[in-house]
């Protein structure tokens, strides 16, 4: 049994300095797989380690093991523009957004790991009389959900963000925007070294380098896979691993209603602070926000064709930089440092499917789409109360796989008219 | 006489000469503290002469010109350049931040992630100072006021880097009939052999080489970064112009075949206190002797692993600087170079290396140990060197970026630790050292027998071959040591690996240390390689490193990903010409102008600017649209509808395939008359509407909403080629080739007969949902009789260019019955006040006919159409869901916001919504506020209460028929 990790704090920091940094524990155990666990997820990126973390932390669940075919946090989750908010319009969406926005709002306490989650607000910008109707829709339907967020006008737009170009007479001018001040940005890759870190101390084995061959499935049941590293049985196995979710899913026969595509993002060279918030234009296409680091960190739009490629056409991100250059002409000489890929999962009404499959014991967590990173903790929270209970959380309970047949769809691409 | 060229750094005025960069000018001028690292503040000077460069980098010129992190390395000076250091305060030379380098020891890598935590509400102000300590230099805060271009090209051979092997390789095509396009970073042409001192550049090749220029089927771009190679030979450079109406160009380039002859970037050593200014690369020191004629030191010290540092010994040698010693690694060498160093007499320490240094803002002293025999320990006492200057070679890597960026797979090479192409995935070559051949006549070897076998691919024939011997480089006699022992604590030590971010040897070791084991997670947790000059330098020592201290083989880590750009490329470049008004380029109809000189106010409807309304004297907005709504209901209204969607539908099989995309039944439909229909998706939601008119047996015409035009076309097109290829029918989109005049209003009639005079525009001749294409001045035109505002309504279709003319014919002839123009904000209250929706407005793509009381649309005979599944799904047949109603609030005054959610009871929150507010107007013909909404179940709750929770009040209002006028259609038909 492996020791219980030491607590971080300046006075570790202070204390580890004064032994030059000899003494500090792994993270995470890097153990080779047992013949059996309690359940196993596949994917180790921030959605499948959350999952593992609540199973044992709030299940009771720890016999588990997460399996990993690269390294931890490698796909999405270290991918993304960090952003997170819960200003969702479907009652569904903004329940399910919202608890992940309370998970984050104590994610470095409880994981003590400091994940640097920054409520630096974001700001959805206007840029016609649709998205006015449409945003302030949206904000009407958060306020009466108990979400924060507010309704800037123009002038109040440039106050809260005096970079952004208002003049009335661009092509798009700037209309208003809503405000979620509780929102805002996190460290991406920390988020899954923290709750990998978390999962470790329970006993979860984080199994990287390891990729999953076939499920076994016997009379409806799940029995446990088949991987690089040799069989492992379980009764119960999660599937989260987004943009290959339709690869596992074939391995099963599922048929998931997934388009696997492109989706790029990049990031300027390190400058002093600029930019204190996230500025998000659906309507023109450019996202962006400045890390702790300096960097502008953008994001741009998906490919028009399915891939599993990590890698899109450039004519995708100029686009974005035309938006980034038009909405803000001081960026003009600032310059792109690295640009990189991710594959997002999107099901047809833009929300997740987090639910049981026809097959027992058998789970999966996917169409997250392009905004599942803020969604993190909650999609963990709630997919590892399905895995443990065999039945939905009642935050996860419309997001099944059951809804494309049944019609009970969460359409947050016609409606919010906002990416995520 | 050279020209002198003044510039200032800091604000102090130094003077340059002609052909030097910002790097070499400040080094002649004794300036070697140009910048402050990123987290320690250390004082930092060049270590390199190019875009490897991590640590000269500085702000350049001030305002609206300003540009942060520019690498001095590559700034070609001119008269009066302003350059700033960065990262400091109040200056380079006494930096407060420099504190931190003393703190160290409290902040190592990953230091944030433990800290910061206590109390829970600080980590907003913790994270304050931490993002002011960051980023380097400054954002512009000004408009750019420069211009960029992209160019596009199309050539059989692109050649990448003109150094020997690429311009050996553009002198053996240029005789055939191949478009060549050569590209070089750098202003000149020669790479490496630019670096040589004189006498060695008396090269045959070369001479012949230099004579390269643009001719017919040859074009050579200097100054120019290929920093992208996306897939099918599809590539990115950047080039620098600098002119006063064009100061960048990205060029776009389609290659049948890419010469990749990029070179190689040399490295660097671990060692104790490796990063002081005055501690530079032994091939960028002789390149500043040597092509800047610069005498960057007086007393210098080479630290070396591989014969090539020797050259820079025997160089500085030549130009009577004081070779003091050469440390050498390895345990001895028989290398040409070597042997004539040590016929020079100059002191060579063989097994042996620097172990630390001295000297704060320029290095003064090393420090010489012996090694033992596995590399691995020190022996005997260290000796002290003084020096001014301190050149460091690792050996060489080959610059593999753009062949990674290609997919193209490396391999490991044990016996020099190099990454090297092993297998294509694109059509490229690589040849010379970006592909491992560092000497030159293996370099001319290569090259003649890869572009041999290249150009016979083309049918082409080769240029002779050419031969010359030259000195040999035993690259693979090079020894790695990829940590220099220490007689410290290692833990004590810095040893920097990547220097801008000052990530060091004992930051990887704390990250394996922590389980932080595969190389990504290194990356990401130390920050290595994720400067602004991507780990040229710094990412084969850090795998070096990792794999030492790890025990895991070097190719079994792998690399980290090449990513695109390979150098930083500015967004104004991308973004081209396409910002300002090319932004987005507007659509605008025929009657545009006359909008603009009638005083229009206009909304952007997707790319469209239609007019809005049109303001008269002083009227504000809600009078101008209630005069313009009443006097449509009264006289003549009249709208510029050119915007809407039209698509051609031509083909026997036409009427089949709009009974498969719309809800109802197509075949019945006589010619001459119109049908107003739904699209919907394979969900059931509505996505589009528009009335379809069939103008003879097989051709129909399609009306689409404004903003859905173009993805309803692409959708029909993807049904037609993808779903059903059988379907005779032939799709054009008709939108820009016709405008549209719609004249509504009780004198619509009056006003067409004057317009057509010789036409029956009675009842009977010409029924409500009926077509005539009608001639005048020999003019044909499509006329509609349909109504978008519940009053009597011709559309006239007309070829746009003639459309301005009948426009202002209309007006000519109305005069008389107060003809108006009104914009969408008054279309949108007449047809509001008719209950007619707007796709997108009152439908969200969670509506379905039914939800809309449009059950009548939904044919229940046909066999099929999009959506008819989903419609009788579980969720889709429930009776509660939203539902199309009319809103009118209690108070006739109040006017709801669109958007508004609507409850049946005020409670705390969150409360339950029922619904929202879709449309929302003041109806000058009724008096009084109206409103449309979608509400759970509201068909059958017509009569009842909600209410309306805004910020500052509750809206009491009742659930009532979205028809508010004319229900039973007599203004329509009349």
């Amino acid at each position: 049994m492996h020791k219980k990790p030491k607590k971080y704090s300046v006075f570790s920091l202070i204390r580890n300095a004064v032994s030059y940094h000899e003494n500090w524990q792994p993270v995470w155990r890097s153990p080779e797989p047992k013949k059996e666990y309690d359940a196993i997820i596949i994917g180790g990126g921030g959605h499948g380690l959350t999952t593992a973390y609540y199973l044992a932390k709030n299940h009771g669940l720890t016999n588990i093991a997460v399996i990993e075919k690269g390294w931890i946090g490698g796909g999405n989750t270290g991918r993304n523009t960090t952003i997170i908010r819960s200003n969702y319009l479907w009652d569904q969406s903004a329940a399910l957004y919202e608890h992940a926005l309370k998970l984050w709002e104590g994610m470095s306490q409880e994981l003590n790991y400091n994940v640097m989650f920054s409520q630096r607000g974001v700001m959805n910008v206007a840029h016609n009389l649709h998205d006015v109707r449409e945003l302030k829709r949206r904000w009407h339907a958060n306020r009466l959900n108990d979400i924060d967020c507010e309704w800037l006008n123009r002038e109040q737009v440039k106050e809260f963000c005096p970079i952004i170009n208002t003049s009335p007479n661009i092509r798009y001018p700037v209309m208003g925007a809503t405000l979620q001040r509780r929102a805002g940005t996190a460290r991406h890759d920390a988020v899954a070294w923290g709750y990998a870190r978390g999962a470790d101390a329970m006993g979860v084995d984080i199994i990287q380098n390891c990729e999953v061959t076939n499920i076994n499935v016997k009379n409806g049941q799940v029995t446990g896979i088949e991987s690089t590293k040799g069989s492992i049985n379980s009764k119960r196995v999660g599937v989260v691993t987004a943009g290959h979710t339709s690869v596992i899913a074939n391995m099963v026969g599922i048929r998931l209603p997934l388009e696997s595509r492109p989706l790029q993002a990049l990031v300027s060279e390190p400058v002093k602070p600029v930019i204190d918030t996230v500025v998000m234009s659906n309507t023109i296409h450019a996202y962006v926000s400045q890390s702790d680091k300096g960097e502008l960190v953008i994001g741009a739009g998906t490919d028009g064709y399915t891939s599993y490629s990590q890698r899109g056409g450039f004519n995708i991100v100029e686009d974005t930089i035309n938006a980034v250059v038009e909405l803000f002409p001081l960026f003009s000489r600032m310059k792109m440092l690295r640009h990189w890929g991710g594959i997002v999962d999107i099901c047809p009404d833009a929300s997740p499917i987090v639910s049981k499959t026809h097959i027992k014991g058998l789970y999966f967590n996917c169409g997250w789409g392009t905004g599942g990173f803020k969604a993190t903790p909650g999609s963990g929270w709630v997919f590892a109360h399905t895995i443990a209970n065999d039945e939905p959380h009642k935050l996860n309970a419309p997001f099944t796989i059951n809804r494309f047949s049944s019609g009970e769809l969460v359409d947050e691409h016609g409606a919010a008219a906002v990416a995520h | 006489m050279t020209k002198k060229i003044y510039f200032t750094f800091d604000g102090k005025k130094y003077s340059g000469i002609e052909g030097d960069t910002l790097a070499s000018a400040l080094i002649r001028n004794g300036v070697f503290v140009i910048g402050r690292s990123f987290k320690y503040h250390r004082p930092r000077g060049v270590i390199s002469a190019g875009c490897e460069e991590p640590n000269g980098i500085v702000q350049l010129e001030t305002g609206n010109i300003t540009e942060p992190n520019v690498r001095a390395t590559e700034i070609e000076l001119y008269e009066g350049l302003k350059a700033f250091s960065q990262n400091n305060w109040p200056n380079v030379n006494f930096d407060i931040g420099s504190i931190n380098d003393l703190l160290s020891r409290f902040i190592p890598a990953g230091f944030y992630y433990k800290t910061f935590m206590w109390p829970k509400k600080f980590w907003e102000k913790y994270e304050f100072f931490i993002r002011k300590a960051a980023g380097l230099g400054k954002s512009p805060t000004a408009d750019d006021p420069d211009k960029y271009e992209h160019f596009h090209y199309h050539c059989d051979l692109l050649i990448i880097g003109g150094g020997a092997s690429g311009l050996y390789a553009a002198k053996l095509a240029k005789n055939s009939n191949l478009k060549i396009l050569l590209i070089e970073q750098n202003s000149q042409l020669g790479g490496e052999h630019l670096s040589k001192q004189n006498s060695d550049k008396d090269s045959p090749l070369f001479k012949k080489l230099e004579k390269l220029n643009n001719s017919s089927n040859l074009k050579i771009l200097k100054n120019t970064t290929v920093f992208a190679y996306m897939h099918s030979n599809y590539l990115l450079a950047s080039q620098k112009i600098n002119k006063k109406n064009l100061r960048q160009v990205i060029w776009k380039i389609r290659a049948k075949k890419v010469v990749l002859a990029t070179g190689s970037i040399e490295r660097f050593l671990t060692f104790n206190n490796n990063d002081r200014p005055g501690i530079i690369l032994a091939n960028s020191a002789r390149k500043y002797i040597n092509y800047y004629s610069n005498k960057i030191g007086k007393e210098i010290v080479i630290f070396t692993n591989n014969d090539s540092a020797y050259k820079t010994a025997l160089d500085f040698h030549l130009k009577n600087v004081i070779v003091k010693a050469i440390v050498d690694v390895r345990k001895g060498s028989d290398g040409d170079l070597v042997k004539k160093a040590k016929e020079l007499g100059i002191k060579i320490f063989f097994n042996s290396a620097i172990i630390n240094t001295e000297g704060r803002k320029r290095i003064n002293k090393v420090f010489i140990s012996k090694l033992d025999g596995n590399f691995k320990k020190l022996i005997g006492n260290p000796e002290k060197i003084l020096c001014d200057l301190l050149c460091v070679s690792g050996g060489w890597t080959p610059n593999v970026n753009l062949f990674s960026q290609s997919r193209g797979k490396l391999v490991y090479r044990e016996s020099d630790a190099t990454f090297i192409p092993n297998k294509s995935f694109q059509e490229e070559i690589s040849i010379g050292s970006c592909n491992g051949t560092f000497n030159l006549d293996e370099i001319l070897e290569e090259t003649y027998d890869k572009m041999k076998k290249l150009l016979d691919g083309f049918g082409e024939k080769i240029d002779e071959k050419y031969k010359e011997n030259t000195e040999k480089i035993f690259q693979d006699k090079m020894q790695h040591i990829w940590i220099v022992p220490t007689n410290k604590n290692f833990s004590k030590t810095k040893m920097f690996v990547d220097f801008q971010n000052d990530v060091t040897a004992k930051d990887i070791k704390l990250a394996l240390q922590e389980g932080y084991k595969s190389i990504e997670h290194i990356k990401r947790y130390t920050t290595t390689g994720m400067a602004t000059d991507q780990g040229k330098i710094s990412n084969i020592n850090a795998q070096g490193i990792i794999s030492d201290l790890s025990g895991v083989p070097i190719n079994e880590l792998g690399t980290t990903t090449f990513r695109l750009p390979y150098t930083p490329v500015s967004f104004g470049a991308m973004a081209g010409r396409n910002i300002k008004e090319f932004f987005d380029v507007e659509r605008t109809t025929p009657m545009h102008q006359w909008h603009i000189n009638h005083g229009a106010k206009f909304e952007d409807v997707g790319q469209w600017k239609r007019a809005w309304y049109y303001p008269k004297d002083n009227e504000d907005m809600s009078q101008a649209v209630n005069r313009e709504v009443a006097a449509t209901r009264r006289g003549i209204g009249i709208l510029d509808a050119s915007t809407l969607g039209k698509i051609d539908i031509k083909g026997k099989d036409s009427s089949e395939f709009l009974n498969r995309v719309y809800t109802n039944s197509w075949s019945k439909l006589a010619v001459e008359k119109c049908r107003y229909g739904l699209m919907l998706g394979d969900d059931g939601m509505v996505i589009d509407d528009g009335v379809t008119t069939r103008i003879s047996e097989n051709h129909y015409i399609m009306t689409t909403t404004t903003g859905g035009a173009a993805s309803v076309m692409s959708k029909l097109e993807d049904w037609l080629q993808t779903e059903w290829p059988d379907l005779k029918v032939y799709l054009t989109s008709v939108t820009e080739q016709f405008a549209t005049i719609s004249l509504n209003g009780p004198f619509a009639n009056d006003l067409m007969k004057k317009l057509y005079p010789n036409f029956d525009f009675s009842k009977e001749n010409f029924p409500h949902m009926s077509f005539k294409a009608v001639e005048s001045d020999g003019i044909v035109c499509r006329i509609m009789r349909i109504s978008f505002t519940g009053e009597m309504c011709y559309e006239i279709n007309v070829p746009s260019s003639y459309a301005k003319d009948l426009w202002e014919k209309c007006f000519k002839l109305g005069k008389e019955y107060n003809i108006t123009p009104y914009g969408t904000e008054a279309m949108h209250v007449l047809r509001a006040e008719k209950g007619f929706i707007i796709v997108g407005q009152e439908t969200d793509g969670s509506v379905t006919p039914i939800d809309l009381d449009m059950n009548w649309i939904v044919s229940k005979n046909k066999y099929d159409f999009i959506g008819k599944r989903a419609l009788s799904r579980s969720d889709t047949i429930k009776e509660d869901r939203k539902q199309l109603v009319g809103i009118l609030t209690k108070d006739p005054n109040e006017i709801l916001e669109e958007g508004a959610q609507l409850v049946e009871s005020i409670s705390a929150l969150p409360m339950t919504m029922v619904g929202h507010i879709t449309s929302s107007y003041y109806s000058p013909n009724l008096g009084r506020s109206i409103a449309l909404a979608l509400v759970r179940g509201g068909l059958k709750k017509k009569g009842g209460k909600l209410f309306a929770p805004m910020p500052k009040k509750t809206i009491e209002v009742k659930i009532t028929d979205p028809v508010f006028i004319d229900p039973s259609n007599n203004r329509l038909t009349a």
